[in-house]
C-alpha cells in the first residue's frame, strides 16, 4: 500500500491547531476537532493527524508505541522484534471506526513498552538512556520493518493520523472518546508526493510530537546534519527533521527551549550583531555550532512534549501563526477563525513575530513524567566533543 | 651548421597588422616583453617573429588604432586524430631542448567538468523564492573547528555562555583568495588581493613566497603559508595572519614541489624570501620533516605553539586517488581545516605532463571529502575549503552544496586583473604585469586598479549567490551547506552521481 518509493521530500501547505491546559486538566477531544476542522481549506484531504497528550494515565510509566502497519505479517514482525528488545505490559488494537471514505486502512496497534537492555548496558540504565534505547529501538523498526511504522512512541501520549480530512481522521480513530491535556492536529495540502498514512502528521519522536505547515528548503542540509548523531531519516518528509532537531539540541544536548527555537530560526547577523556582548557571544556560537540545524523556509510549527505546547514560524515569518490564551488555555493555530472557534472570547490574541517562540508550559507538577525544557542543562555528549579545537590540543580517536 | 630547432618553425600565433591603420608609433614593440614585434630603424617599419607571440593580446588591446590582429598561426599540419599540433610541437619542444615541459595555470584538458553537469533549484508556489533585494541574504561563514554542543548557563534570568568559542575565523563572503606567492605574482596583485579581502570580510593567503613588509597591516585578512621551501617564514611571519596554511601539494602539480627562476628573485624578493638575490627558490616535493602523518601533527602543533594557539592551522593537499583518506587523517591530525586543490588548480609554473594529467576534478574530492568526515563523524572538527576550477558564483554555489564551506579563487582573481590566460607566467614576462616582478612590467597594473577589480569581482559573486540563495529559498549559506537536494546531475554516469550523492534531474 505505502509501499511506493519515495524519493523526494515532500512539499505541502497546510493547517495546524494546538491547544494545552496549563493546569493539566482534560480538554475533549471536540475541541481540536473544531478548530482543525474550521481550517478545512487548508488541506486537500490526503492527510490528517492528531497528537493526545494525558490519554494513558494509567500506563503513563510505558512508552506508548502507536503502529501502524501494512498487514499482519509486518506486525507480527514488530511483535517479534519488541518481545526480544522490550518489556511489553500491554498491548491492543487501536479502537477505530469504519469510515465510509476511508478505503483499505492500514492495521494500527498499540504497545505499552519499556526497553530491554543487555546486561552490559544495564548498568549504566537510567531514565536518558531508556529515552536513547528507545530512539534507537523505534529507528531500527522503522528502518528495518517493511511494511511497519512506530508513528509515536512517548509516554501517556499517542499519534493518530492518516490520509483523509480531519473530520474523517477523527471519525476514524473516534478522537471525541479521549481526552487530552495537550492537543495538535494538522490538517495537510501536499503537493507532490502521494498522500500515505506514514507522511501525515504530526511526527514523533519519544513524548515530542509536531505539526508543521510550510517546507523546509535546507532539509538536506538538516538531514546530513542530524545523520552525524546517528538520527535516520526514513519517513522522508521535512518534518520528520524537526522531530529529531528538537530531541537532539533539547533532550541531548540540553539546550534551553527558547535557545533551541533560536538555534532552529535564528536572528539575522545584524541583529546579532547589535546585541549585548555577552548575548552576542551566546548567538554568535548557536549559530556557527548550530548551523545544520537551521530550519530554512517557510514555516509554521507546533510542537508538544508531556508538559509543553510551543509555537514556531520561520526567521521572516513566511506562513501564518496566530495565539490566544483565556484563562489556563492557551491557542495555536494557522488562522485566528480556528481559535475562535472553539474560544470566541480570547483574553489575548496575538501574532506572533518571526522567529519569536511561543512557548507555554503547564504549572510544575500537575502531570505524570512532566519534563520542563526551560532551562539549560549539561549536553549529554563525550567530554572531548565539548572541547574540540579548544586548549589544550586532544587526541582524538576513531569512533 | 646548426642544428635545426623544429620548434621555432611553426609558430602557435600569427601577428596580423593591418597596414592600413597601423600608425608606426611603435606601441607594439614597447608593450610586447617577448620582443615578438620589432622596431627596423634603418628601414623605419615594423616587422613580427611570429615564433615569439605567446597570445597575450597584449600589443592588441593597446594599439592606439586597433591595428592588431592576433590569430591562431593559420599554417595546418595534415589532419591526424591522434597527432594533433599540440603533441607534434611538444616532441619538436622536447626534441630541441631535452627539457621538462613547462607551462602555467591549470589543467587544460576537456576532462568532464562536473560543475557543467549540475543544475541548480528553485522555489515555485509551494514555498516562496526570497528577494535579497527586500530581505536579508546571509553569506557569513566561519572557519575551524567546531564543538559539538555547546555549555550555557544562567545568570539573573539570562543565557550566557559558560565558556567562549575556541578561535575561528569570520568570513563574510565564502571565497577567499588561494596561495599566490609574492614572486610568481607581483607586489601589486598582493597588494590589491589583501586590500581587497579587508574590504570583502574574507582572507588572502600569501603562498610561499613569505610576506611582504608592507602587508602586515593587513594581518586579520591574512592566511601566511608555510610550504616545504620555508622561504621567508619566521616567528613574526607565522603571527602576521589570522592562519597557517600547511601546503602539501598543489591541485595544478601534485607530488612535486614550486620553483621560482632566479631571474625573478629580485631585491625585495630575496628580502621577503630570505634568500640571495638571483638565486632560485626550489621547494622540495616533499616537507623534509614529514614523511607520514604523525609528522604532520607534529608540524600543526609545533606552529600552534609558535603562534600560542590563537591561529588556525589550515593544511591544503592536491585532489589525488585517494583524497578522502588523506583528508581524514588530516583531520586527526589536529588541522582546523583542509583545503582540497582539484585537478583544475592553477600555478604559476608545473610540468605540463603535471597540470594536465595527475589528480582528479574537485566536485568528486569535495564529495568524497565531505562524505569521509560524515561518515567518521569527524566533520564539525575541521573545516572543507575547495579550491581549483571555480570559475563563476554559480561554481561556488554547487561546491558548498557538495559539502565545502568555503572556496578559494585563484586564476579568476588573476583574469580580474587582466590575465588573458596566456598560460606563460613561469616565465617572467608577464605583458600584463601580474606573473612578473620586472619594475617595468609592474608599473602596467597599479595596486589600485588590482583591488578596485578583485572586490568589483568578488562582490559581483556574492551578489549572485545570493540571489539564487533566495531564489532556492533559503536565506542563510549555511542552509546550504551539503544540500544535495539543491543540485541535480544532467548527462552524469550513476557512478559520477553516486559519489556526488545528486539525483538526475527529473528524479
Amino acid at each position: 500500500m505505502w509501499n511506493i518509493a519515495l524519493r523526494a521530500k515532500e512539499l505541502s501547505g497546510c493547517g495546524i491547531a494546538g491547544i494545552i491546559h496549563r493546569k493539566g486538566e482534560l480538554i475533549p477531544g471536540e475541541m481540536i476537532l473544531k478548530a482543525i476542522c474550521c481550517q478545512y481549506e487548508r488541506g486537500n484531504g490526503l492527510g490528517a493527524g492528531f497528537a493526545a497528550y494525558g490519554i494513558y494515565p494509567e500506563l503513563h510509566e510505558y512508552y506508548a508505541l502507536h503502529v501502524m502497519a501494512q498487514n499482519k505479517q509486518a506486525l507480527e514482525k514488530v511483535e517479534e522484534f519488541l518481545q526480544k528488545h522490550t518489556f511489553l505490559n500491554f498491548q491492543e488494537p487501536i479502537p477505530t471506526k469504519k469510515v465510509k471514505t476511508i478505503k483499505d486502512p492500514p492495521l494500527f496497534k498499540r504497545y505499552f513498552v519499556r526497553p530491554k537492555f543487555d546486561e552490559e548496558e544495564a548498568e549504566f540504565c537510567d531514565i536518558t538512556a531508556e529515552d536513547d534505547r528507545m530512539v534507537q529501538l523505534v529507528m531500527e523498526i522503522n528502518e528495518k520493518i517493511d511494511g511497519a511504522y512506530v508513528i509515536s512512541s512517548g509516554k501517556n501520549m499517542g499519534v493518530f493520523k492518516g490520509v483523509g480530512f480531519p473530520d474523517e481522521i477523527a471519525e476514524f480513530f473516534r478522537i471525541d472518546e479521549y481526552k487530552a491535556f495537550i492537543w495538535t492536529a494538522h490538517n495537510r495540502f501536499p503537493t507532490n508526493t502521494p498522500g500515505w498514512w506514514g507522511g501525515a502528521h504530526p511526527f514523533t519522536i519519544l513524548d515530542w510530537s509536531i505539526v508543521h505547515n510550510g517546507e523546509i528548503s535546507s532539509y538536506g542540509t538538516n538531514r546530513r546534519y542530524l545523520e552525524l548523531f546517528g538520527y535516520k531519516c526514513t519517513l522522508l518528509t521535512d518534518t520528520e527533521v524537526v522531530a529529531y532537531i528538537l530531541d537532539l539540541l533539547i533532550r541531548k544536548h540540553g539546550l534551553p527551549l527558547e535557545l533551541a527555537c533560536k538555534a532552529m530560526a535564528p536572528p539575522f547577523w545584524m541583529e546579532i550583531d547589535e546585541m549585548p556582548e555577552e548575548e552576542r557571544e551566546l548567538y554568535t556560537a548557536i549559530r556557527i555550532l548550530y548551523g545544520g540545524a537551521v530550519l530554512n523556509g517557510p514555516f509554521a510549527i507546533l510542537f508538544a512534549y508531556n508538559g509543553g505546547l510551543v509555537g514556531l514560524n520561520d526567521r521572516v515569518k513566511l506562513r501564518p501563526l496566530v495565539a490566544a490564551s483565556k484563562g489556563d488555555l492557551y491557542f495555536m493555530a494557522s488562522e485566528e477563525a480556528a481559535i475562535r472557534a472553539i474560544c470566541p472570547d480570547p483574553e489575548r490574541v496575538w501574532a506572533p513575530k518571526a522567529g519569536e517562540p511561543v512557548i507555554v508550559e503547564m504549572e510544575e507538577g500537575v502531570i505524570p513524567n512532566q519534563k520542563s525544557y526551560l532551562k539549560p542543562r549539561p549536553a549529554e555528549v563525550k567530554e572531548d566533543a565539548l572541547r574540540i579545537g579548544y586548549l589544550p590540543p586532544l587526541l582524538f580517536s576513531s569512533k | 651548421m646548426a642544428t635545426p630547432q623544429f620548434a621555432s618553425f611553426f609558430p602557435d600565433f600569427y601577428i596580423e597588422r593591418i597596414w592600413e591603420k597601423c600608425i608606426k608609433c611603435r606601441r607594439c614593440v614597447r608593450e610586447c616583453s617577448y620582443e615578438a614585434h620589432i622596431w627596423d630603424p634603418k628601414k623605419k617599419t615594423l616587422y613580427e617573429d611570429h615564433t615569439k607571440c605567446v597570445g597575450c593580446h597584449r600589443c592588441e588591446a593597446m594599439c592606439p588604432t586597433k591595428a592588431i590582429i592576433i590569430r591562431r598561426h593559420p599554417a595546418e599540419f595534415r589532419e591526424h586524430a591522434l597527432w594533433t599540433p599540440w603533441f607534434i610541437k611538444n616532441v619538436y619542444k622536447q626534441a630541441d631542448q631535452g627539457g621538462v615541459l613547462l607551462t602555467s595555470t591549470g589543467c587544460a584538458l576537456p576532462f568532464k567538468n562536473y560543475f557543467d553537469h549540475l543544475v541548480l533549484d528553485a522555489c515555485q508556489v509551494t514555498n516562496p523564492p526570497i528577494d535579497p533585494l527586500r530581505e536579508p541574504m546571509e553569506l557569513r561563514t566561519y572557519i575551524g573547528p567546531k564543538p559539538e554542543a555547546l555549555e550555557i548557563e544562567e545568570v539573573d534570568g539570562k543565557f550566557r555562555l559558560k565558556k567562549k568559542l575556541p578561535p575561528m575565523i569570520k568570513l563574510e563572503v565564502p571565497i577567499m583568495f588561494a596561495a599566490m606567492s609574492y614572486g610568481a605574482i607581483s607586489l601589486h596583485v598582493h597588494q590589491g588581493l589583501a586590500k581587497a579581502a579587508r574590504d570583502l570580510g574574507t582572507l588572502y593567503n600569501t603562498g610561499e613566497g613569505g610576506l611582504h613588509a608592507s602587508l602586515y597591516e593587513y594581518g586579520s585578512n591574512t592566511i601566511v603559508q608555510c610550504a616545504s621551501g620555508r622561504f621567508g617564514l619566521h616567528v613574526d611571519y607565522l603571527n602576521a595572519g589570522v592562519a597557517i596554511e600547511i601546503k602539501i601539494g598543489q591541485g595544478a602539480k601534485p607530488g612535486i614541489g614550486g620553483h621560482l627562476p632566479g631571474e625573478k628573485v629580485t631585491e625585495e624578493i630575496s628580502k621577503t624570501r630570505m634568500i640571495p638575490v638571483g638565486s632560485d627558490a626550489i621547494s622540495p616535493a616533499p616537507h623534509h620533516d614529514i614523511y607520514s602523518i604523525e609528522d604532520l601533527r607534529g608540524l600543526i602543533f609545533a606552529l600552534k605553539e609558535a603562534t600560542e594557539y590563537k591561529k588556525l592551522v589550515f593544511v591544503k593537499i592536491a585532489a589525488v586517488h585517494n583524497v578522502a583518506a588523506i583528508a581524514s587523517g588530516i583531520v586527526r591530525a589536529g588541522a582546523d581545516a583542509v583545503v582540497i586543490d582539484g585537478l583544475k588548480g592553477g600555478t604559476g609554473a608545473a610540468p605540463t605532463m603535471f597540470r594536465d594529467y595527475i589528480g582528479i576534478p574537485i566536485e568528486l574530492a569535495i564529495s568524497a571529502v565531505d562524505k569521509r568526515l560524515r561518515e567518521e563523524g569527524i566533520r564539525h572538527r575541521a573545516s572543507i575549503i575547495a579550491s581549483g576550477g571555480i570559475r563563476c558564483s554559480a561554481d561556488v554555489v554547487k561546491a558548498i552544496a557538495l559539502g565545502a564551506d568555503a572556496v578559494y579563487i585563484g586564476t579568476a582573481a588573476l583574469i580580474a586583473v587582466g590575465c588573458t590566460m596566456c598560460q606563460r607566467c613561469y616565465t617572467g614576462k608577464c605583458p600584463w604585469g601580474i606573473a612578473t616582478n620586472n619594475p617595468e612590467l609592474i608599473k602596467r597594473l597599479p595596486p589600485e586598479v588590482a583591488y578596485e577589480k578583485i572586490y568589483n569581482l568578488v562582490k559581483a559573486w556574492a551578489h549572485e549567490i545570493k540571489e539564487m540563495l533566495g531564489a532556492m529559498g533559503i536565506n542563510s549559506i549555511e542552509s546550504l551547506k551539503g544540500n544535495r537536494d539543491k543540485l541535480r546531475a544532467v548527462g552524469l554516469t550513476k557512478e559520477e552521481m553516486e559519489i556526488l550523492e545528486v539525483k538526475h534531474a527529473g528524479e
